[in-house]
């Protein structure tokens, strides 16, 4: 346990560099004692500054820490219960499920918008639709996963699955107006940016609720690392111990992945890096060493997609997806090594 | 050594089962009006030719499928009765061919076998971490606690999923082929261990196996499935009714009744 504890120190160093540049690094140079001093309260004489940090960068360094482990915590679980390396949030098509639960939405609102009125603009519906998109694809996905154990087999189902959403993403784009267009378009894009606090509260509790579910079931994950037949004959409930999974990773990446649009290859790189550093498969250690993991990827991914020094920022999809893509590749080359 | 255990004991028994598989509309049956009892300390192998049903027959015992008809007992209480989360601690399996992760230390991967026992967490108490060392010093693996399992030998791993079972601590384990992708001599030893776990704790080991001659050597008794039909008794109760002999094709393989071996029949060209 010593060892784990010395691990999960180190990973919170880390962590906590990556909080403080990710501070103190912007389009605006602010220096380090003011960025501490409106942290504290306590008042700056630039007030532009003290509201750049207070309403614009610690928003999105929270955002960041949130979205990196959640994304990392659902990426875990998909592994575990798929006992499939290459499972993900995106990989599998739940970022897709969610995309074209918020394409429905956005686009498809004019529909609806009799009966909803306001709600369906509010970020809890958006919330809500990208979660449910996530579930359906998950669902979807698990029933094929049971009949096919093959890993190769599971990405391209869930290559699939991400085809054909974004075909009928664009069937529900050819029929809406420009204006809807723009906004879906933008928030495809992704960005950790642009949340209010009201938004990061929502993405908190979200994150709450879902990771309370995978803490819940922590006993079960270990257990599901024998595979379902042990796991059952050691008294592990399979069906409810599935069910608490799946809405745990659909809450996670749906929420991140409304509030921060789809982000690539978090979810599946985080876990094997984590690995790597600590190498157990006991989810009692992994698990805080993948929030931990998670939320120090984001954050660099982040700082590395404002471009330190330059006013313009990159879409933090595309910054995630180069640094994610090689991992994968590096994962398949060195596949006879991945029985985990 | 065993004269401590009380061997009348019954800890598992099935009554007129019949078991297969419940199709759409069918259901076909594979092993009919299956009788047999298993007594604490029985070494008990369960041997068939290839798809004659013995898997069938396991799943069934352990409550992976249910029986077509029929009663299973364990510890004198119906199987059908038994919630999952307390069948854990009657029957303990050892299973092949699953996707077992083999990123776990020898010690991690046996100590899951403390899932039924352990808090919803899965803390190991003193109870349950000594329980775990003592199924570790019956497989003899003490030395290779800390291994990864990745780093040991297809005969060593097996050790280690049986200690698994051990340290589930139930009275009754079942295996399914225990001794498959293992050389002669570590079929041989897994094979005697099995025996002197049963012979020096109050357990019961039934295990589906091909290693015929083996068990004919070793086994308390021996459930024989033979064409959908069930035979059940000591090997030598079995050798003399003669429910060896139609077990192969007479042309290929023939029993030896004498020195209690399968012999393949050298063909002449």
């Amino acid at each position: 346990m010593s060892k784990a504890f010395i691990n999960h120190f180190l990973l919170f160093i880390v962590l906590l560099v990556g909080i403080i540049l990710s501070l103190s690094l912007g389009s605006v140079s602010i220096p380090f004692q003011d960025i501490l001093k409106s942290l504290f309260g306590l008042s700056i004489e630039n007030s532009t500054w003290d509201y750049i940090i207070v309403n614009y960068r610690l928003p999105k360094t929270i955002t960041a820490i949130l979205i990196g482990s959640g994304l990392a915590v659902s990426g875990l679980l998909m592994q575990t219960l798929f006992r499939n390396p290459l499972a993900g949030p995106y990989v599998l098509g739940l970022s897709s499920g969610a995309s074209l639960g918020v394409a429905f939405l956005i686009m498809g609102a004019s529909l609806l918008s009799g009966f909803f009125g306001e709600f369906l603009f509010s970020k809890w519906a958006i919330i809500l639709s990208a979660s449910g998109g996530s579930l359906v694809v998950m669902l979807a996905v698990l029933s094929t996963a049971q009949r096919v154990k093959d890993t190769m087999t599971l990405l391209i189902i869930g290559l699939m699955v991400a085809s054909l959403t974004s075909a009928i993403v664009s069937v529900l784009a050819y029929f809406s107006s420009s204006n809807e267009l723009q906004l879906y378009i933008f928030w495809s894009f992704g960005s950790l940016g642009n949340l209010s606090w009201q938004e990061v509260g929502i993405l908190s509790i979200c994150w709450f609720i879902g990771l309370s579910f995978a803490i819940f079931c922590l006993k079960n994950l270990n257990a599901l690392l024998l595979g379902e037949n042990y796991a059952k004959s050691m008294g592990v409930q399979l069906k409810k111990n599935r069910i608490l999974i799946i809405v745990s990773t659909s809450i996670l990446a749906g929420s991140a992945t409304a509030l921060a649009g789809p982000i690539a290859f978090v979810g599946l790189a985080v876990p094997h890096l984590v690995r790597q550093l600590v190498p157990t498969n006991d989810h009692r250690i992994l698990l805080p060493s993948i929030i931990l993991g998670g939320a120090i990827l984001m954050l660099f991914c982040d700082i590395i997609a404002q471009l330190p020094g330059s006013e313009s920022t990159l879409p933090i999809n595309a910054v995630t997806s180069i640094f994610g893509a090689p991992v994968v590749i590096w994962l398949l080359l060195r596949k006879r090594k991945l029985n985990f | 050594m065993s004269s401590e255990f009380n061997h009348d004991k019954i800890l598992l028994s099935t009554s007129s089962l019949n078991v297969g598989y419940r199709e759409k509309r069918s259901t076909i049956s594979v092993a009919e009006a299956i009788n047999f009892e298993v007594k604490t300390g029985e070494l008990v192998a369960l041997i068939g030719v290839n798809g004659s049903g013995k898997s069938t027959l396991l799943k069934t015992l352990s409550g992976q499928i249910p029986a077509l008809s029929g009663e299973v007992k364990i510890d004198h209480q119906l199987l059908s009765g038994l919630l999952d989360k307390d069948l854990g601690t009657y029957l303990s399996l050892v299973l092949t061919n699953e996707p077992v992760s083999r990123q776990l230390t020898v010690m991690e991967l046996v100590a899951l076998g403390r899932h039924p026992y352990t808090n919803w967490m899965g803390q190991l108490s003193k109870i349950d971490i000594e329980k775990v060392n003592k199924a570790l010093s019956q497989v003899d693996l003490v030395q290779k606690e800390d291994k990864l399992c990745d780093s040991l030998s297809d005969g060593q791993f097996q050790k280690v999923l049986i200690a698994r079972a051990l340290a589930q601590d139930t009275p009754l384990i079942l295996m399914d082929e225990p001794t498959t992708h293992l050389d002669m001599f570590h079929k041989a030893y897994v094979l005697q261990l099995l025996k002197t776990i049963v012979k020096t704790s109050q357990k019961s080991i039934l295990f589906a196996s091909h290693e015929i001659n083996l068990a004919l050597q070793l086994c308390d008794k021996i459930i024989l499935i033979d064409e959908g039909k069930v035979d059940f008794g000591t090997p030598s109760e079995l050798i003399q009714k003669g429910a060896f002999k139609t077990l192969f094709p007479a042309d290929f393989i023939v029993f030896d009744e004498n020195s209690k071996t399968f012999r393949m029949k050298i063909q002449n060209d």
